[in-house]
C-alpha cells in the first residue's frame, strides 16, 4: 500500500482551480496533499506493527517446546544490521537535503546509498531466516516461530517496499525527472523510511533486549 | 404572510399505524414469559437465573417505557408540525439551546446509573464461589457434550454424554473444557487435542459461557425444581451447530447418587468375544474405534457408550433415544446430524494426515475407510437392528 | 469536460503507457473516471448489487426458517448463506454504500471540485469490486471455497489447517483474503477523505461550519484508518494458521483462541460505529431542511458523534461478556458500553427538537429520516439490555442480538441511505423520484422491517440459539418465524418498488426536473446545478456560515423567524457561468482500474499457493503503479489556456 501512497499525485494535476502564479499546493491546513496522506497512512501502519506486536508479547513465553529465543539470537549480529538500517535514515535526511539544494548529483548518491544500507539489513534478516531455520524454527515449531517469523517478516516486506520504492525515485533522478521542486516525493519516501526504521527500533528492542523467559524443552 | 402557525386538526389516520405498533408490542409482552420449551431465560427455574431475570426485567420495561416514549415522540412531531403542500410557514430558527443539552446529557446518564449499579452488584454476585458444590466437567466436541464426572476414591471418573444429571438446590460448578486425551493434537506438542469454541447454555438455569480451547471457564448453576432443562450449543461451531444439544437432568439428591454409582459400575451386558454383536462391533464396522461399550470412565472420540441405554438423547442431543431412530442412526448417521464424515479416515482421530472423520459416519452412503485403508461394507439393516439392540441393552 | 488535450501532445511518448483517455463520457469512461461524482455513483451502485444479493441470501435464510426443520438448505449450505450475508452486508453494502454517497456530496459539500487524490479514489472503488468479485467467485462449482465460517470468523473454528476437517473446504481462505482486500479499499478511500475533508474546504468552510455528514464521514474516515489494520493483522495470522501451520490461536500450542476475538472486535465495534454514523449524518442533513430549521444543537450533535467515535475503541469487549473474562473486566467493558449510549441518546433528542416546532414536510426522504429515528432508538434500547452483563448473557448468541443489529444497521444506516437516495438522487441526476411510489416504498419497508425483525426480539428472548440452520417443532418459535419469513418478502417487494422508482423516474426520465435546489436545501450542493457539473462549482464558493446555501436565501427576523431574503432564490450561485473554460480537471485514467483489478489474481494465488497465479498479479500491479505515477498530467506547463476568471485558492484557515 506504501507504494501506492507515494505514486498518487505524481503527474496528478493540481486541479483545485488552480490559477498561474498560485501555490498548487496550498490546502486548507497548509499540509501538502501528499504528506497528509502519508502521515494518516503511517498512523494506521501503526496500528498494523501495534497489533502484532502486541500479539508477540502475549505470547512470549508461552511455548510448551523449543527453540527459543535464548537457543537462536546472535544479539552482536543483529544489532550491526539495525545499526546498518539505522544509518540508513541519515542517509535518507542527506539525500532530501540534496534535492532541496538541488544537488541532483548527490540527490542520487544518497538515494542509492539509502536503498543499498537498507538491501543490507535486509540481506541480514535473509541470513537469519535461514540459520533459525537451521536450527529448526519454523512457523509451525511454536509460539514463538509463529510471531517472530510473521512480525520481523512483514517487518521486511516493508523495508523492501521502500526499497523499490527508493530505487524507482534513484531511477527518476538518473532521468533527471527529479528536480529540485520535487522535493516533495522525496519528503515523503522519506517520511515512509524514517517510520519503518523507527518501528524497527521497537520491534528490536522488544524481541531481542527485553530479557526473554526461557523456552521449556530449550537449551 | 402568515407568520403564525394556523392550529389545524390531526388527522387520526396518522395514528393508526402508531397504534398497531403499541398494541402489537403489548399483545406480546403481556405474553411475557414466553412459552414452555424448556430452553426460556424467561421461565428461570434456578438461583442464578432468576437473579439475571430480576435484573433483567426492570431494565427491560425502563427500556420498553422510553422506546414507546421517543417512538411516539418521533410520530408527535411529524404530525403536529406536519405543513400542507405549498404552504409557507416560517418556524422560528432555533439553534441550541444549553440547559436542553445539559439536561438530556444528564437525564440519560442518571438513568443508565441506576442500571449500572445492580448491573455490576450482580455481575459480582453471579461470581461468588459456589457452596459445596459437585463438579462436573463438560467436554464440548463435534457436535456433543460430554460430562464428567469427579474420580471416587478408586481413581475412575464417569463419563457420560449429551445427559446431564445433577441434585436439585445444589450449587453445580461446571468446569468448561473443549480438550480432552480424546482429541488428536494437531500441532506436535504433548498436550491433549482441542477443538473449536463452543458455549454452554442451559437457559433457564443460568446464562450462558463460552468454552474457550486452552482456557477452563467456570460456571455456576443450580435448579431449584426437579425436570428435564434443554441446553444448546450457543457459540458457532461448525456444520451442526444447530443440532448441539443436551439435557440436564435435575433429580433428588439421593436419585442423583444412585445414578451416579449405576453410571459408575461396568457394563452389565459385556462383548462376548465370539458373539454377532462382538463381530460388528469391534472387526466389522470397527465402532471401538472411537467408543467404547465396556468402561464408563473412558474419554473416547465419540461419546462412551457403557451406559447408552440410560439416556434419553443420543445424536448430538437432538433425538429422543428409540429403537427406529438409534437404526436409523446406525444405517446414516449423517442423514439425520450433518457431519463432515465423507471421504475421510475413520479410526484414526489422533492422526493429522488426512482428513479425519469429524461425527459418525454413513454406513450404507460412502462407507468410510477403516484404520487399514480399506473402505467398510454396507451396513445391512439386520445389522443395525443387531447393534441397535446390544445398545439398548446398555443400561 | 473542459480539459486541455493541448498539453498532452508535448508530454513524451513513454514506451508500454497506454495513451492517457481523455473521453469523459460514453460507456468506456466509466471505467477510467476518476471524477469522484462517478466513481461515487459506481460505488453505490455495486453496493445496490450486493444488497440484492445479500437480500437475496437473507431471504433463503428465512425460507428455511419459515417453519421448524426446515429442508431449503442443507446445514452447509445455510451456514455458507449466513456468513456471506454478513460478510456482504457489512463490508459490501453498508460501507460501499456510504463511502459511494460521501464520495459525490462530500467534496461538493465543502465547496471543493474533486477529492484530493481523485486516481487513488477510483484505485480504491475497484479494489472493492476485485474484493466483491474474489469473495463471490468462491461460489463457481469445483473451487468448494464459499466462506462459512460466519462474517466474524472465530477461531479455532476457521484457523484450523484443512487436515482437521473442522471447516472442509477453503472457505475461509477465500474470507480472509477477501476481507483484506476490501479493507485495503476502504483504507485507501478513508485516507482519501480524511485529506479532502482536512485540506480542501473552500475558503471560510472552517471546521465548526461544515454539514454533520462530511463531520461525520470524517470520524468515520478515521476510524476505518486505525481498525483496519487490527482486522487486517487478525486475518494474516488466521491465513497463515491455515495455510502454513503457524499457531497463533491453537491453544495445545499455548495460544490463546480469544486473542482472535480481542483483535477482531477491536475492529469490529469501531465498524459498527463505521456503518452507523454516515446515517447519523445524512438525517442530520435532512431533517433541518424538511423542518426549515437549522439543525438543533449542531455543535452537540459533531461532539457527540466524535465522542462515540472515541467511546467505540473502549466498548470491544461487550462483545465477550460470555468468554470468561472475568467480573471486573465485564463490569468495567458493561459501564463503557452504557457510557456510549449517552451521546447517542443526546443525537436523538437534538434531532426531534430539529423537527419540534418546525415546518414540517414529510416527504420520502422525511419519512425515511423520521423512521430513522425511531428504529434506531429501538435498536440502541435493546443494546443497552446487551450492557446489562448478566442479561446478555443469556441474550448474546441469541435472535435477540440479531433483532438488536438490524435495527441499528437497517433501521439506522440503511433507512438513512433510502432517505438519502430520496433526498439526493435529484441532484444527481437531475430529476425527481416519485413521491407516490416513494411513500408506498417507505411504508412497506417500515412494515416488512419490523414484521422481519421485532418477532425476533421475542424468539431470542424465548431462548432461539442464532446462527443454527433448524429448530425442532413445539418451542413456541414457529409462529413468530414465519412471520419474520413475510416481513422479508414484503422488504423484498420494498426493495423492488425502489428500484422501480428509479427505473421509471430516472432512468425513464419520468420524474419531474429537479432544478437546482428542489428541496429549497441549505447546504452547498444545492448552489450547483442537478447534475453538477464535472468541476462541481464555476467558482469556488465563499463561505460565510453554518448552512451555506440557506445564507443565499434566507436571514432571520429580530424575533429569529425565518424571512426571505429580497434577492431570493439561488441566483447568487447561478452567477460565474461561462467561466469555467479555465478549470482542469484531471484526465480519466485506466491504471486505478489495472491496478486496483491486480489485485485479484494476487488473491487467487494466496488462495492457491499459486506462482503462475502470483506472477501474473505482480506484472499487473507493477504495471499498475509505475505507468500510474508516470503517467502524464494535463495540467497545462505554463499558462492557463481558458483566461476566464481565474478560481480561488483555498485559503489556509489558520
Amino acid at each position: 500500500m506504501a507504494t501506492i501512497e507515494q505514486t498518487t499525485e505524481i503527474g496528478a494535476p493540481a486541479h483545485r482551480g488552480a490559477s498561474p502564479g498560485h501555490d498548487p499546493h496550498a490546502t486548507a491546513t497548509g499540509v501538502p496533499n501528499t504528506k497528509l496522506a502519508m502521515w494518516i497512512f503511517l498512523a494506521s501502519d501503526c496500528l498494523f506493527f501495534g497489533a502484532f506486536i502486541a500479539t508477540y508479547l502475549l505470547y512470549r513465553g508461552r511455548d510448551k517446546v523449543g527453540p527459543g529465543p535464548k537457543e537462536l539470537f546472535d544479539i552482536p549480529f543483529t544489532s550491526a544490521t539495525s545499526f546498518i538500517l539505522l544509518m540508513s535514515s541519515l542517509t535518507m535526511v542527506l539525500a532530501l537535503a540534496a534535492i532541496q539544494r538541488g544537488d541532483e548529483r548527490r540527490l542520487r548518491i544518497w538515494l542509492l546509498a539509502t536503498a543499498l544500507l537498507g538491501a543490507t539489513f535486509i540481506a541480514g534478516q535473509v541470513f537469519e531466516f535461514t540459520e533459525f531455520n537451521h536450527e529448526g524454527l519454523n512457523l509451525n515449531t511454536n509460539l514463538f516461530g509463529s510471531t517472530f517469523f510473521i512480525l520481523t517478516g512483514f517487518h521486511g516486506a516493508h523495508v523492501t517496499a521502500g526499497i523499490i520504492w527508493l530505487m524507482s525515485l534513484w531511477g527518476m533522478a538518473s532521468q533527471g525527472r527529479l528536480k529540485q521542486g520535487d522535493s516533495e516525493k522525496v519528503e515523503i519516501a522519506g517520511l515512509y523510511w524514517h517510520f519503518v526504521d523507527v518501528v524497527w527500533i521497537v520491534i528490536f528492542t522488544v524481541i531481542y533486549l527485553v530479557p526473554q523467559p526461557a523456552a521449556p524443552g530449550g537449551g | 404572510m402568515r407568520l403564525q402557525r394556523t392550529r389545524r386538526e390531526l388527522h387520526t389516520r396518522w395514528w393508526i399505524p402508531a397504534l398497531a405498533t403499541l398494541a402489537l408490542v403489548l399483545t406480546a409482552c403481556s405474553t411475557e414469559s414466553g412459552p414452555e420449551n424448556r430452553q426460556n431465560p424467561l421461565r428461570p427455574k434456578g438461583e442464578y437465573a432468576e437473579k439475571i431475570d430480576d435484573l433483567f426485567g426492570p431494565v427491560f420495561w425502563v427500556s420498553v417505557v422510553i422506546g414507546v416514549l421517543v417512538v411516539a415522540a418521533t410520530v408527535l412531531v411529524a404530525v403536529k408540525f406536519r405543513t400542507r403542500k405549498g404552504e409557507d410557514v416560517r418556524p422560528k430558527q432555533t439553534h441550541g439551546s444549553t440547559p436542553l443539552e445539559i439536561g438530556w446529557t444528564i437525564l440519560p446518564a442518571v438513568i443508565l446509573l441506576a442500571v449500572a449499579v445492580p448491573t455490576v452488584s450482580t455481575i459480582f454476585s453471579l461470581d461468588e464461589e459456589p457452596i459445596n458444590p459437585v463438579e462436573v466437567t463438560a467436554v464440548a466436541k463435534q457436535w456433543w457434550w460430554q460430562f464428567d464426572y469427579p474420580r471416587d476414591d478408586n481413581g475412575k471418573k464417569v463419563v457420560t454424554a449429551n445427559d446431564m444429571h445433577i441434585p436439585v438446590d445444589r450449587d453445580v460448578l461446571v468446569t468448561l473444557t473443549a480438550c480432552d486425551e480424546s482429541l488428536p493434537n494437531t500441532v506436535g506438542t504433548e498436550t491433549p487435542g482441542c477443538n473449536v469454541l463452543h458455549s454452554f447454555w442451559v437457559p433457564e438455569l443460568a446464562g450462558k459461557r463460552d468454552v474457550v480451547p486452552g482456557r477452563e471457564n467456570q460456571l455456576k448453576i443450580r435448579a431449584d425444581e426437579e425436570g428435564v432443562y434443554v441446553g444448546q450449543c450457543a457459540e458457532y461451531c461448525g456444520l451442526s451447530h444447530a443440532n448441539m444439544k443436551f439435557r440436564v437432568i435435575a433429580q433428588s439428591e439421593s436419585e442423583y447418587q444412585a445414578w451416579l454409582e449405576a453410571q459408575r459400575a461396568d457394563a452389565e451386558v459385556a462383548l462376548d468375544d465370539s458373539s454377532d454383536v462382538e463381530e460388528l462391533f469391534t472387526a466389522k464396522f470397527q465402532c471401538t474405534n472411537c467408543h467404547t461399550s465396556e468402561d464408563s470412565s473412558l474419554s473416547t472420540y465419540g461419546p462412551n457408550l457403557t451406559h447408552f441405554a440410560s439416556r434419553e438423547v443420543f445424536a448430538s442431543g437432538y433425538y429422543e433415544l428409540t429403537r427406529e431412530r438409534l437404526i436409523e442412526w446406525l444405517l446414516d448417521a449423517p442423514s439425520l446430524i450433518p457431519m463432515q464424515s465423507d471421504d475421510c479416515r475413520l479410526g484414526s482421530p489422533g492422526s493429522v494426515e488426512g482428513a479425519i472423520c469429524v461425527g459418525m459416519p454413513s454406513f450404507t452412503k460412502n462407507p468410510p475407510e477403516g484404520a487399514d485403508g480399506q473402505r467398510f461394507p454396507a451396513m445391512k439393516h439386520e445389522e443395525a437392528e443387531i447393534l441397535a439392540d446390544y445398545l439398548l441393552s446398555l443400561t | 469536460m473542459t480539459t486541455v488535450a493541448g498539453a498532452l501532445t508535448t508530454v513524451k511518448r513513454r514506451p508500454l503507457l497506454l495513451r492517457r483517455p481523455t473521453k469523459t463520457t460514453g460507456a468506456f469512461s466509466w471505467f477510467t473516471t476518476i471524477d469522484h461524482k462517478k466513481i461515487g455513483i459506481m460505488y453505490c451502485a455495486t453496493a445496490m448489487l450486493f444488497f440484492l444479493v445479500g437480500g437475496l441470501e437473507a431471504l433463503l435464510i428465512r425460507l428455511q426458517l419459515a417453519g421448524p426443520n426446515g429442508t431449503v438448505v442443507t446445514a452447509a449450505q445455510y451456514n455458507e448463506l449466513f456468513t456471506m450475508h454478513g460478510t456482504t452486508m457489512v463490508f459490501l453494502v453498508g460501507m460501499p454504500m456510504a463511502v459511494g454517497i460521501a464520495n459525490y456530496f462530500v467534496p461538493i459539500m465543502i465547496g471543493a471540485r474533486d477529492v484530493a487524490f481523485p486516481r487513488l479514489n477510483a484505485f480504491g472503488f475497484y479494489v472493492v469490486v476485485a474484493g466483491g468479485i474474489f469473495l463471490y467467485s468462491s461460489w463457481i462449482p469445483g473451487i468448494n471455497g464459499v466462506p462459512n465460517g460466519g462474517w466474524f470468523g472465530y477461531t479455532p473454528l476457521t484457523d484450523t489447517p484443512l487436515t482437521a476437517g473442522f471447516l472442509p473446504g477453503r472457505g475461509p481462505d477465500f474470507w480472509t483474503v477477501g476481507v483484506v482486500m476490501l479493507g485495503i479499499g476502504s483504507t485507501t478511500s478513508a485516507i482519501n477523505f480524511i485529506v479532502t475533508i482536512l485540506n480542501l474546504r473552500a475558503p471560510g468552510m472552517t471546521l465548526m461550519r461544515m454539514p454533520v455528514f462530511v463531520w461525520m464521514m470524517l470520524v468515520v474516515a478515521f476510524l476505518t484508518v486505525f481498525a483496519m489494520p487490527i482486522i487486517t493483522v487478525a486475518l494474516i495470522m488466521v491465513f497463515f494458521d491455515r495455510n502454513y501451520g503457524s499457531l497463533f490461536f491453537q491453544a495445545s500450542a499455548g495460544a490463546d483462541p480469544l486473542l482472535y476475538q480481542h483483535l477482531f472486535w477491536l475492529f469490529g465495534h469501531p465498524e459498527v460505529y463505521i456503518l452507523i454514523l454516515p446515517g447519523m449524518g445524512i438525517v442530520s442533513e435532512i431533517l433541518p431542511v424538511f423542518s426549515r430549521k437549522p439543525l438543533f444543537g449542531y455543535s452537540v450533535v459533531v461532539f457527540s458523534g466524535i465522542a462515540i467515535g472515541f467511546l467505540g475503541w473502549g466498548v470491544w469487549a461487550h462483545h465477550m461478556f460470555a468468554t470468561g473474562l472475568g467480573p471486573v473486566a465485564i463490569s468495567a467493558f458493561g459501564v463503557s458500553t452504557m457510557l456510549i449510549a449517552v451521546p447517542t441518546g443526546v443525537k436523538i433528542f437534538n434531532w426531534l427538537s430539529t423537527v419540534w416546532r418546525g415546518a414540517v414536510r414529510l416527504t420520502t426522504a422525511m419519512l425515511f429520516a423520521l423512521g430513522f429515528i425511531a428504529m434506531f432508538t429501538i435498536g440502541g434500547l435493546s443494546g443497552v439490555l446487551h450492557s446489562v452483563v448478566p442479561s446478555d448473557t443469556q441474550q448474546t448468541d441469541t435472535y435477540f442480538v440479531v433483532a438488536h443489529f438490524h435495527y441499528v444497521l437497517f433501521g439506522g444506516l440503511l433507512f438513512g441511505v433510502f432517505g438519502g437516495f430520496y433526498y439526493w438522487l435529484p441532484k444527481v441526476y437531475g430529476r425527481m423520484l416519485d413521491e407516490r411510489v416513494g411513500k408506498i416504498n417507505f411504508w412497506t419497508m417500515l412494515i416488512g422491517f419490523n414484521l422481519t425483525f421485532f418477532p425476533m426480539h421475542f424468539v431470542g428472548l424465548y431462548g432461539m440459539p442464532r446462527r443454527t440452520y433448524r429448530y425442532d417443532a413445539g418451542l413456541g418459535w414457529d409462529a413468530w418465524n414465519l412471520v419474520e419469513t413475510i416481513g422479508a418478502f414484503v422488504i423484498a417487494v420494498s426493495t423492488l418498488i425502489f428500484l422501480a422508482n428509479i427505473i421509471v423516474s430516472i432512468m425513464l426520465k419520468r420524474g419531474a426536473v429537479a432544478g437546482d435546489d428542489p428541496w429549497d436545501g441549505r447546504t452547498l450542493e444545492w448552489t450547483t446545478t442537478s447534475p453538477p457539473p464535472d468541476y462541481n462549482f464555476a467558482d469556488i464558493p465563499e463561505i460565510e456560515g453554518r448552512d451555506a446555501h440557506w445564507h443565499h436565501k434566507y436571514t432571520e427576523d429580530e424575533e429569529g423567524r425565518l424571512m426571505p431574503l429580497p434577492s431570493g432564490g439561488a441566483a447568487a450561485a447561478a452567477e460565474g457561468d461561462g467561466h469555467h473554460d479555465g478549470i482542469h480537471m484531471p484526465s480519466p485514467s485506466i491504471y486505478p482500474l489495472i491496478t486496483g483489478l491486480g489485485l485479484l489474481p494476487l488473491g487467487y494465488a494466496a488462495v492457491y499457493h499459486s506462482f503462475a497465479w502470483l506472477g501474473v498479479g505482480v506484472v499487473v500491479l507493477l504495471y499498475g503503479l509505475y505507468a500510474w505515477a508516470i503517467e502524464p498530467g494535463t495540467e497545462p506547463d505554463e499558462s492557463d489556456h481558458g483566461g476566464g476568471a481565474p478560481a480561488r485558492v483555498p485559503e489556509p484557515v489558520h
